[in-house]
């Protein structure tokens, strides 16, 4: 079948044999032509006009009624060609759009990247997945000289751009923080102080701080009403609720959170995470807390990297490869 | 330059009179019937703002006939209110969102050159013109 060729030329040829033989092949390559049409911006009323014009040359005889008709036809699609119009500009600007916030993504991602450290003892697996292009979790690791480990997870309640804005100042603030001045409790009560000043009250953040100290094999934390995360005991096989209350940051001026401390047993897991793992949804209904532990404990046996990335390769197959909200998931096993 | 007739807009049925009068012009210049349309519609467009934001203004022709080009000139004055944004009136989907129709960018689609003026409290000036290919 030879290719159809946009032109006036090519379309009486084919109204021809169709008005000829009333043949499905003329009506196939019709349908080329509209779809040629589309691509080189041809309007509705243009191909009415074709339309027309190879009408008259095949029967100059025409009914000034028909012709006239056509002409009606012609005018009622005019609008039909501006939205055609109005459509590819919109397209344009979308991909341009698209682009600017792949940028933006970008720059986010380098802004707020953090580095796993080499803790002598720990195995470290963490992963933080966004919903959209830009992350509204937000998670970052603090090692120094002592060997001691600090782990900030956040998040911000909503997603997007807003949420991921509000990431980066709580990351900038932390890093504006004196080096002494790592206690949870006391990072918690200055980035509530920050967010209260800065971001607007309808916005929340949760926020989780944990510092680990090889000495004493003890990890110290406090919570800003974030989700709770779990510690795992390797020798009975089993989860237990990381308990800590507090109020999300920014929602009073002077709040003070509670700071708790746990030893750390040899093969035991800090498991931490963002509401993005344990609100997965399959269709309309939430998974329960329960299943996300059976998900986690079907993997904890391996690294802890291959752990997190499986657990997520699981939800996210699990929701149709569609995340409704950031997911983030940290497990920290002490190895010796 | 050829002659200025004017159509005054005081209501809807001054829109049928302000495109026909267009379509005179754009049938003895020479326009396709296509064209024709699309003038049409731009006189619409201009004379439906006139009447729903401004009251009363006119639309106005001039016939551009030049050695190098020749073409219609669409002219829509009023004293309304004024645009006090005309940035957002011309941006794609502003009108169209609302179902007014094609609005000023349809306008400006549909002709070859498109000019406005437009002060808070003043009126609206606004030449669009469509070139005989």
């Amino acid at each position: 079948m030879e290719s159809v060729k946009l032109d006036l030329e090519n379309y009486r040829k084919l109204l021809k044999e169709y008005l000829l033989t009333n043949d499905e092949t003329a009506l196939y390559q019709a349908e080329q032509f509209s779809k040629l049409s589309v691509q080189h911006n041809i309007s509705p009323e243009e191909i009415i006009h074709v339309h027309i014009e190879a009408l008259k040359e095949l029967y100059p005889e025409l009914p000034r009624e028909v012709s006239d008709s056509l002409n009606f036809l012609l005018e009622a699609m005019i609008s039909y060609g501006l939205a055609l119009q109005e459509y590819q500009f919109l397209r344009a600007k979308q991909s341009e759009l698209e682009s600017e916030i792949s940028v933006a993504a970008n720059m986010q991602k380098t802004l707020l990247s953090t580095v796993k450290p080499d803790i002598k003892g720990l195995d470290i697996g963490a992963i933080s997945v966004p919903a959209n292009s830009m992350n509204g979790d937000y998670y970052h690791f603090v090692a120094d000289k002592e060997g001691t480990l600090g782990i900030a997870l956040a998040d911000v309640i909503g997603k997007g751009i807003p949420a991921a804005l509000a990431m980066s100042m709580i990351k900038y603030s932390m890093d504006s923080f004196p080096e002494n001045q790592r206690q949870p409790s006391m990072i918690l009560e200055n980035l509530n102080r920050v967010v209260e000043r800065n971001v607007d009250p309808s916005m929340f953040i949760t926020m989780f701080y944990g510092l680990y100290n090889p000495e004493s094999e003890t990890f110290s934390y406090a919570s800003a009403g974030h989700e709770p995360g779990f510690y795992y005991h390797a020798s009975k096989d089993k989860f237990e609720e990381i308990e800590a209350r507090g109020l999300v940051l920014g929602a009073t001026e002077h709040t003070t959170y509670q700071q708790f401390v746990n030893h750390i047993k040899k093969d035991d897991c800090i498991i931490l995470l963002t509401d993005g793992v344990t609100e997965c949804r399959v269709g309309d209904r939430f998974i329960e807390r329960d299943e996300v532990l059976q998900v986690i404990k079907d993997y904890i046996h391996l690294p802890a990297q291959e752990a997190v990335d499986s657990v997520y390769k699981y939800f996210e197959r699990l929701q149709d490869f569609h995340l409704r909200d950031d997911f983030t998931l940290i497990i920290i096993r002490k190895k010796v | 330059m050829g002659f200025n007739p004017c159509v005054n807009i005081r209501k809807e049925w001054d829109i049928v009179g302000a495109r026909q009068l267009g379509r005179e012009h754009a049938k003895e210049l020479g326009f396709g019937t296509v064209d024709q349309a699309r003038i049409a519609t731009a006189i619409s467009e201009l004379a439906r703002n006139i009447y729903l934001y401004a009251g009363t203004g006119k639309i106005c022709f001039e016939v551009i006939n030049q050695l190098d080009k020749k073409g219609l000139k669409i002219i829509a004055v009023d004293k309304g209110p004024g645009i006090r944004d005309i940035s957002q009136v011309m941006q794609d989907g502003y009108s169209t969102s609302g179902g007014l129709g094609a609005g000023l960018p349809g306008v400006k689609r549909l002709m070859d050159h498109f000019e406005i003026r437009s002060e808070s409290g003043e009126g609206t000036e606004i030449e669009a013109i469509k070139l005989v290919r």
